[in-house]
């Protein structure tokens, strides 16, 4: 095992835009950073704040959401809710102690195949840059149900608020 | 046959949850005829010893509030849990972390620095600060660790039932202890309330617009607030949408926003995140600028949407860059 530092990256992209972008990408033969595990929503709006803490709560090093561009939302003004919520979320981060450059929102049109490549591997080197999350260690057993959670059923089913 | 035994205890807390036990006024005699009360340090005079020498399980039921901050309370949660048969957390703060909570996002020593030096109104020229164990003349004496992160009490001990509120309210009391005492409990885990969002109490449900959309948010002393119109909608941050219910509105009837004391309804998990979500959603705003601008009305995020429940969310405490946290026994 190498000695470098692999950062954790949850992506959460939506359905229409950005996930497409990321399997244009894959068709494409283009190379990027591994670091990424993208999980697919219907739309940038169904990514619930829970969804993000909990990432970080259960070893994330780094979030990422991708949606579409303004303007363009499958489901009108899901990604405005995204929007609005990630720079309500970026101050509880910072807050909360968790550096800047491990949350972030990109817009992806299904056509940007090469975006997903540039901002993934700029992601993972800022990640990299920072290292690992070390969140302070609980003084009790931190419970992690075995069986999917509901949350995680929640969003195995997907669709827009 | 004898009467079932019933302890109280207080750990990180104010004592305004034992003020709502003495509010239930009348009723609390109904109770005192129903059941022994074997403990309550702030109304009786048993000690410690008395607890310690009952049979485990000898207590019914012991409610417990307060959040789990020194070594002291984490022993004690762990002595009423021996002995009771049901452990009740009571109020906010043995829920989910409530006020004392908000520590979570300092640590043990700046909040000591904080305290006993640095606040203008203390006078402490040679710095002291207090410590667990002090040499005098006399010999040596001993205070529990206070530790760097609080904790609620299901994170300490095993907990059978939730009592929620800041206090808990007087209502849900009294149906809490009727239900213990006619063993007609739910099942265990538990919060002993209504499981839908406040605003279904709320005298002001039927001036909440159909599409909620607020273009500035304000807080309780920057506008004149109407009596009648639902606080969203005036621009207040209004935890009702994801607060539980059982509370009748208090507040809301003083013409005062929701804080969200007793905490969401079984399908949220993390109270804030989940407060956070709603407000930012109705924001009505949907360029950077504008919404940057907007959010700006949050004057305290953290202090706001986690105002009762930081050590009960996902993250539990601020992250410490340079220290590894408590070690517990």
């Amino acid at each position: 095992m190498s000695d470098q530092f692999e950062p954790k990256i949850v992506a959460f992209f939506c359905n229409w835009c950005t996930y497409l972008a990321a399997d244009l990408a894959g068709t494409s033969r283009m190379k990027y950073a591994p670091n990424i595990r993208v999980i697919r929503l219907m739309c940038s709006g169904r990514v619930d704040p829970q969804f993000v803490f909990d990432a970080f709560a259960k070893g994330a090093d780094a979030v990422l959401i991708g949606g579409c561009h303004p303007g363009d939302c499958h489901y009108q003004e899901g990604n405005y809710k995204a929007l609005r919520r990630v720079h309500l979320l970026k101050r509880v981060l910072k807050e909360m102690g968790i550096e800047e450059d491990r949350f972030r929102l990109e817009w992806i049109s299904a056509s940007e195949g090469e975006k997903v490549r540039s901002v993934v591997n700029d992601m993972v080197a800022k990640v990299k840059a920072l290292g690992p999350l070390r969140l302070t260690p609980r003084p009790f057993p931190q419970v992690i149900p075995a069986e999917p959670s509901a949350l995680v059923a929640a969003m195995v089913m997907g669709g827009a608020q | 046959m004898s009467k079932p035994k019933v302890g109280f205890y207080w750990c990180a807390s104010c004592g305004g949850c034992e003020e709502a036990v003495v509010d239930l006024a009348e009723d609390i005699l109904k109770v005192v005829a129903a059941v022994d009360i074997v403990f309550w340090p702030v109304a009786l005079d048993f000690k410690r010893s008395d607890v310690e020498a009952m049979k485990d399980g000898e207590m019914a039921v012991c409610f417990v509030n307060g959040a789990i901050r020194t070594s002291e309370q984490e022993e004690m949660a762990h002595l009423m849990r021996r002995k009771s048969g049901l452990i009740v957390a009571f109020g906010s703060c043995s829920h989910l972390g409530g006020i004392p909570g908000l520590a979570n996002m300092n640590d043990r020593e700046s909040i000591l620095r904080r305290v006993y030096r640095d606040v203008p109104s203390v006078a402490n020229p040679d710095g002291t600060l207090p410590q667990e164990r002090c040499e005098v003349p006399q010999g040596h004496l001993t205070l529990p660790q206070l530790y760097d992160s609080v904790s609620t009490l299901d994170q300490t001990i095993k907990v059978d039932y939730y009592l929620p509120g800041c206090p808990p309210p007087v209502k849900l009391i009294a149906e809490a202890v009727t239900a213990i005492l006619e063993g007609k409990l739910p099942e265990p885990g538990s919060v002993l309330a209504p499981n839908v969002a406040m605003c279904d109490e709320c005298p002001r449900k039927d001036s909440k617009p159909d599409k909620l959309l607020i273009g500035a948010f304000k807080r309780p002393h920057e506008i004149l607030i109407d009596s009648e119109k639902c606080l969203l909608e005036q621009g207040l941050l209004c935890m009702g949408p994801v607060t539980r219910s059982g509370c009748g509105a208090a507040c809301v009837s003083g013409n005062m926003p929701c804080t969200g004391c007793l905490g969401a309804t079984d399908r949220v998990r993390d109270f804030g995140a989940k407060a956070l979500s709603a407000l930012a959603s109705i924001a009505d705003a949907t360029d950077d600028t504008k919404i940057a601008q907007l959010m700006e009305g949050i004057v305290d995020p953290v202090g706001t949407f986690y105002r009762y429940s930081l050590p009960a969310s996902s993250l539990y405490r601020r992250v410490q860059h340079d220290g590894n946290g408590d070690s517990r026994s």
